[in-house]
């Protein structure tokens, strides 16, 4: 699908309003990640710990899956298992039309995005409800995250303003923030007090106590968890941690990379239904453990991916992201992660344009709080897309012409010598305004006007005169 | 150091500044001269294989650094006016090759000698230019592979400082890509160019005469936007101006 991710991105070029919204959002992010790191002295030590703490789970899953049901099922959860997101849909959408639930509360969880449960939800006739802010601005643009950290980042408050004045009964008597905020407040309160259902992501699975964790920075996911009947967790299998502990060390370094924050405002542990004695709580909790292509990775050469904790820098820092926005990469998760996720989603035919659309300028791995050497895993990609006949024919033409004409030296030289000077007629003073074949290039810059005679061919005949 | 033999170097020219800006390639022959190596050029080098690497195309790749590797391994050292190429080298032949039982041993030991240009001389020769003048305000953008993956920042900065009368001014987001990404310019043209006029707009800014950068492609595009644009700023290597070279011609100038 070559058109459709360039005809996205064309689109979103072409949208200044989305470009200052994006450049708004990530601008302020790299600047407080910054910041934060600058405060944080033991930052590289602290990411060579968390870097250790997800190869160690990584390369003991099953063991640490196993701890997790059978503490998580000593506590009173149910624990499911989904091989795919076809199953983990089935399951949730079980659960709730047994419980004959009609309202449903979510808190942000891109999981559940991954799974499309927003639609498996609507198919099911359940009513659903955004209960994060920023997903509530979606919800009601009827859009998808652009971003893991900020689904909304997308929207400018100016954009958010109207949208709350349509989708609002009564509309925000004011545009300003905190009024915004009050009427999205008052919206949602009904919403969490009379929800059958709350479902939540997971940010760690720990192990040893058989909770699950939380973190949010509106509270939400408090609200969506505590007052339904039922809570349901969805998770991918990566999010194991054996203990509080190592949730904790990697909670460092996520909300530092992640919002430049020191600690984010609401971190919640689930372990297990209410108890008998206890104030409140979910009746029943289920928890869906997701596979959908984790477990294939963990085999593979992307198995490095499975150390990701979401916690969106890689994209923050990324100039193509920046540029397109997370829509044009037309997956659930977009820039750098999503380039190499993807393709283990939806499969490469449908989305070889994500790990190309990257000028492997490395800042993604820079960036990346666990290491993940997000340009190798790329190129890892481009690899089998080569390999696999799904790079287009002009491009594997063009490449093996090029690598025929390097692997002979003299004829490369001979080549240059007619070439060069023929090249040199399209051009007109020092530069080049139009090329054939180069128009990708001459479009938007102009090109250099060669040298009339190549480097060697100037160096060998001042090597003859030496002689 | 007298009495001692001199280092040899093999001078790798990249398939860029063989066509289209062969001074490159005279500067770093002079300055590593100057640095006391005795430089030569084998002729059986063509191009690193990066466009073949960077598309997936692994096999020509792998031709491609074995014909490189057997071309330099007569050398004490590999030297490159060009960071993206260098890493291609350092990081991308070891990988290659590494399942070629024949060969990953001499990919690791030509990775092991191979320099980018400036870190060659700042960092293993200890060369300073001495007696340079350049009466300019200059700017410096850090290409990535250079930076990130061979870690060149302070050796350009520190060679440039001995360039009596160049004013360095800093260009806010110098480690931020320009778009340029060998084959990605062409492939993904839309994105690239959003990418280097926001580059294009960051040097203007700083208001210098000269933008300076260690790699050609990253410099070609720069260079080819901000004259699209109708910006006067002149663009050279930074060897050029190094080996006292940026009187003459910059990119995209005739010589008279
Ligand atoms: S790949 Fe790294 S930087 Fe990107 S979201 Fe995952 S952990 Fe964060």
């Amino acid at each position: 699908m070559t058109a459709p991710f360039k005809d996205r991105a064309r689109a979103a070029l072409a949208d200044p309003v989305l470009k200052l919204a994006i450049d708004r959002t990530t601008g302020n992010a790299e600047r407080k990640r910054a910041a934060a790191l600058a405060a944080f002295p033991e930052f590289d030590a602290a990411r060579a710990r968390g870097r250790a703490i997800k190869d160690h789970v990584v390369a003991h899953l099953d063991h640490y899956l196993e701890l997790f049901e059978k503490n998580a099922t000593a506590r009173g959860a149910q624990v499911h298992w989904a091989a795919d997101d076809a199953e983990a849909r089935a399951i949730v959408t079980r659960i709730c039309l047994a419980a004959d639930a009609k309202l449903v509360t979510r808190a942000k969880s891109m999981l559940g995005e991954e799974i499309g449960l927003p639609h498996a939800l609507a198919d099911a006739g359940i009513e659903r409800v955004e209960t994060d802010l920023a997903e509530h601005i979606i919800q009601l643009a009827g859009e998808a995250p652009s971003h893991i950290i900020w689904p909304a980042m997308h929207r400018t408050r100016e954009q958010v303003a109207e949208l709350f004045k349509a989708g609002h009964q009564p509309p925000p008597a004011a545009e300003d923030p905190a009024t915004m905020v009050q009427s999205a407040r008052r919206v949602l309160r009904e919403k969490f007090l009379s929800a059958d259902i709350g479902i939540s992501g997971a940010n760690f699975l720990i192990a040893d106590t058989g909770a699950t964790c939380t973190v949010t920075n509106e509270g939400n996911a408090e609200l969506t968890t505590t007052p339904p009947r039922i809570h349901i967790v969805t998770a991918g299998i990566e999010k194991l941690v054996p203990s509080t502990a190592h949730a904790f060390a990697l909670l460092r370094l996520l909300v530092r990379s992640a919002t430049g924050g020191e600690m984010t405002q609401y971190t919640t542990f689930h372990a297990g239904p209410r108890r008998p004695g206890d104030a409140d709580g979910p009746e029943e909790m289920h928890i869906v453990l997701v596979d959908n292509g984790r477990t294939k990775m963990l085999a593979d050469e992307f198995r490095e991916m499975l150390r990701c904790i979401r916690c969106g820098a890689c994209m923050n820092h990324c100039v193509v992201y920046r540029q397109i926005g997370g829509h044009a990469y037309g997956g659930t998760y977009p820039g750098p992660m999503g380039s190499v996720l993807t393709p283990v989603l939806d499969g490469l035919a449908a989305s070889r344009d994500l790990p190309n659309a990257c000028t492997m300028n490395g800042r993604c791995a820079e960036v990346c709080p666990v290491g993940i050497p997000l340009p190798t895993l790329l190129r890892a990609w481009r690899r089998r897309s080569w390999r696999e006949g799904l790079e287009p024919g002009p491009l594997r033409a063009g490449i093996g012409l090029w690598a025929q004409l390097a692997r002979r030296p003299r004829l490369y030289r001979l080549a240059t010598r007619i070439g060069l000077p023929l090249m040199r007629l399209f051009g007109r003073s020092g530069w080049i305004a139009r090329l054939p074949l180069a128009g990708g290039w001459t479009a938007h810059r102009d090109l250099p006007r060669p040298a009339a005679r190549s480097f060697m061919d100037q160096y060998r005949a001042q090597q003859k005169a030496r002689k | 150091m007298p009495g001692e033999p001199k280092p040899t170097v093999g001078l790798f020219v990249t398939c860029l500044v063989d066509a289209i800006r062969p001074q490159i390639g005279f500067a770093t022959l002079q300055l590593l001269e100057e640095a006391g190596c005795v430089v030569e050029v084998p002729q059986a080098q063509t191009c690193c294989g990066q466009p073949a690497l960077n598309s997936g195309d692994d096999r020509d790749a792998a031709h491609l650094a074995r014909q490189t590797i057997a071309a330099f391994e007569g050398y004490d050292h590999v030297v490159l006016p060009s960071g993206s190429c260098a890493a291609t080298m350092v990081h991308g032949y070891p990988e290659l090759l590494a399942g070629d039982p024949d060969w990953a041993a001499r990919a690791r030991a030509m990775a092991a000698k191979t320099h980018e240009i400036t870190s060659f001389l700042a960092d293993v020769m200890g060369y300073a230019p001495a007696g340079r003048r350049l009466q300019a305000s200059a700017t410096y953008h850090d290409s990535c592979s250079g930076l990130r993956e061979l870690g060149i920042a302070a050796q350009p900065r520190a060679l440039l400082s001995h360039v009596e009368g160049l004013e360095m001014r800093g260009l806010p987001g110098n480690d931020v890509c320009c778009g340029f990404g060998g084959t990605f310019c062409v492939k993904y043209a839309d994105i690239s160019n959003a990418i280097v006029t926001e580059k294009a707009e960051a040097i203007e800014e700083t208001g210098a005469e000269l933008l300076l950068a260690g790699d050609l492609g990253c410099l070609m595009n720069m260079a080819g936007k901000l004259n699209r644009r109708g910006a006067k700023t002149r663009c050279f290597h930074t060897v050029e101006v190094l080996a006292g070279r940026a009187e003459g011609p910059a990119i995209g100038e005739e010589a008279p």
